[in-house]
């Protein structure tokens, strides 16, 4: 810094100096807090929403061989948030024995899939107690258990079409394996043939299951989005178009702690909280420097 | 450290983490690690999706389906082919009709869902009951539905209203307006709100993620092997570190100019 600045910012009252601070130190601090209090030992209550609830509720009500398609339509951006719900509702069908059917209409989404799938299959292999009901171990078979499709170029006329046949964009299975050899296939032709739809999407994937399934052909559809998206869907909570919406981290925490599996969403509402403090003072700290230098600043 | 991670695993997970805090660096400022970070994943995104396009859908919807003597499936090859006049100036306009093919088939397709999602049956989900006797019994600060369904249209056509700019702000038409754009606001709170929830998760998978490795460089150090972890670990911190220390001084004073 040349000694002319110095000697300007010298002359700056507090209040300029605040609108004039450089926003690494905001960068800095906010990363602080955020390292901090992820390691204090801390648990933060994370009340169900009604839309997450009716999620859960629907996943729990399904019989064991009863089959959902499972929507993993989100790149490694939105791994963050959206990762959480897909583990969540996986390994509660995986728990179950519901038959869950996956795409992925997200182009870097075959990786989210498969590394949710790998990780679920591993776990679903232990003993676990979930909401006082003890499962044991089992193995997660592919092609009797779960299906996995991958991706497929043009979601909307994909999604169109296995309203009318999963086989037309989709003759063979993400390893390659024709679709008419595998076991949970079987009986599969069409969205008739499952119980609901459940798309986790960080993109615009979501509004062609919106219109291509649920309204065209009357899916049951539940989504789980991220935190930017989600205000732009509620209204079809209020139209009845869908049955239930997870939103962001938060959503995802709702949905841990209702399956009574904490994974890394819960493990961060903690720091959440604290962050959404820190950001809040920001916010009332630039406002004070924006209006007690209003009048020096003639407006 | 987790006995599952085998020394491949570990050096992947290295290897995301020195991309995690070279993107983190840009904070600071810009500097060639984060450039070195950003053009990977650019470039990586666009190989596998190469790759996940042709096996994919190219492979399976197209050059399976001529191998099986479908030729049926020679019209949208051709049209395919027909894209790639856009290349040569006399004949671009032929790509116009694939393009119309295309764009007629998802209007089509696209329009009569589209009316019903977002208007008809969003002015459905307006046209509700309130049940007034239970609104007033309960008190009007008690949260019921239809107290809910009450605000919903209020405010639906309070921010409609704000959008008329055909009569003047003014009286009691501009009083509305005020309650229109003050739901607008609510409207853009929330989703302020909720943008920065999902800016701060992002943040928080990172610093779980770094923290996985952590655990695996330096956790136990007590296990066989793992002093190589510990060594890979510190190697990589301080040599980030010790780049961007040299970066600073390389480009201390000089403008973006100065450097290109």
């Amino acid at each position: 810094m040349s000694n002319n600045q110095t000697n300007n910012n010298s002359n700056l009252s507090f209040l300029e100096r605040l609108m004039l601070l450089d926003r690494r130190w905001v960068f800095l601090v906010l990363a602080l807090v955020v390292v901090s209090t992820y390691y204090i030992p801390m648990k933060v209550p994370v009340p169900a929403s009604t839309e997450v609830r009716s999620i859960y509720d629907a996943v729990e009500g399904l019989k064991e061989g009863d089959k959902i398609l499972l929507a993993i339509d989100y790149d490694p951006n939105a791994l963050a948030e959206l990762h959480p719900m897909t583990y969540a509702i996986l390994e509660q069908c995986f728990r179950k024995k519901v038959g869950v059917i996956i795409t992925s209409l997200s182009q870097n989404g075959p990786g989210m899939a498969e590394q949710a799938i790998l990780d679920i299959v591993d776990s679903t292999a232990l003993p676990r107690t979930y909401n006082g009901v003890s499962y044991p171990g089992r193995e997660i078979i592919n092609g009797v258990d779960y299906c996995f499709l991958g991706y497929r170029a043009y979601f909307e006329l994909v999604i169109t079409g296995m309203g009318q046949n999963f086989r037309t964009f989709y003759s063979r299975d993400y390893y390659d394996v024709l679709l008419d050899s595998i076991p949970i296939m079987k009986d599969v032709q069409n969205y008739d043939d499952i119980e609901m739809v459940i798309d986790i999407s960080g993109s615009n994937v979501v509004d062609a299951w919106i219109k291509y399934a649920a309204a065209r052909y009357d899916v049951k559809l539940a989504l789980g989005l991220t935190g930017v998206m989600m205000t732009d869907y509620y209204p079809y909570l209020g139209s009845g178009r869908i049955f239930g919406l997870m939103g962001g981290l938060l959503g995802a925490a709702e949905y841990e702690s209702l399956a009574d599996n904490p994974g890394l969403a819960m493990d961060g509402m903690k720091v959440q909280v604290w962050a959404h403090i820190t950001i809040i003072l920001f916010i009332l700290i630039a406002n004070i420097g924006y209006f007690g230098t209003r009048k020096k600043r003639g407006l | 450290m987790n006995p599952l991670l085998s020394f491949g695993d570990y050096l992947w997970m290295t290897f995301a983490a020195f991309l995690t805090l070279a993107t983190f660096s840009f904070l600071y400022k810009d500097n060639p690690l984060y450039k070195f970070a950003e053009h990977l994943v650019v470039g990586v995104s666009a190989g596998y999706f190469v790759i996940i396009l042709y096996y994919g859908s190219l492979k399976t919807q197209l050059v399976e389906k001529l191998i099986n003597h479908e030729w049926v499936y020679l019209i949208p090859l051709v049209l395919g082919v027909l894209m790639w006049t856009r290349f040569n100036k006399k004949l671009s306009w032929v790509s116009r009709y694939p393009i119309a093919i295309y764009i007629g088939i998802a209007t089509g397709l696209a329009i009569p869902l589209e009316m019903q999602t977002k208007v008809t049956e969003q002015l459905e989900a307006m046209m509700v009951y309130i049940q007034w006797n239970d609104l007033l019994a309960g008190g009007f600060w008690n949260y019921t539905n239809s107290f809910a369904a009450l605000l919903v249209i209020i405010g639906t056509l309070a921010a409609l209203i704000y959008f008329y700019f055909s009569k003047e702000h003014k009286g009691w038409f501009g009083g509305v307006a005020t309650v229109g754009i003050w739901t607008l606001m609510l409207g853009f709170g929330a989703s302020f709100g909720a943008t920065v929830m999902a800016r701060i998760s992002l943040l928080i998978n990172r610093v779980q993620f770094l923290d996985q490795w952590r655990i695996n460089s330096v956790g136990s150090v007590h296990q066989e092997g793992s002093g190589s972890y510990t060594a890979i670990y510190w190697v990589v911190l301080l040599g980030m570190l010790g780049l961007l220390v040299v970066d600073l001084i390389r480009t201390k004073g000089k403008t973006e100019t100065d450097l290109n």
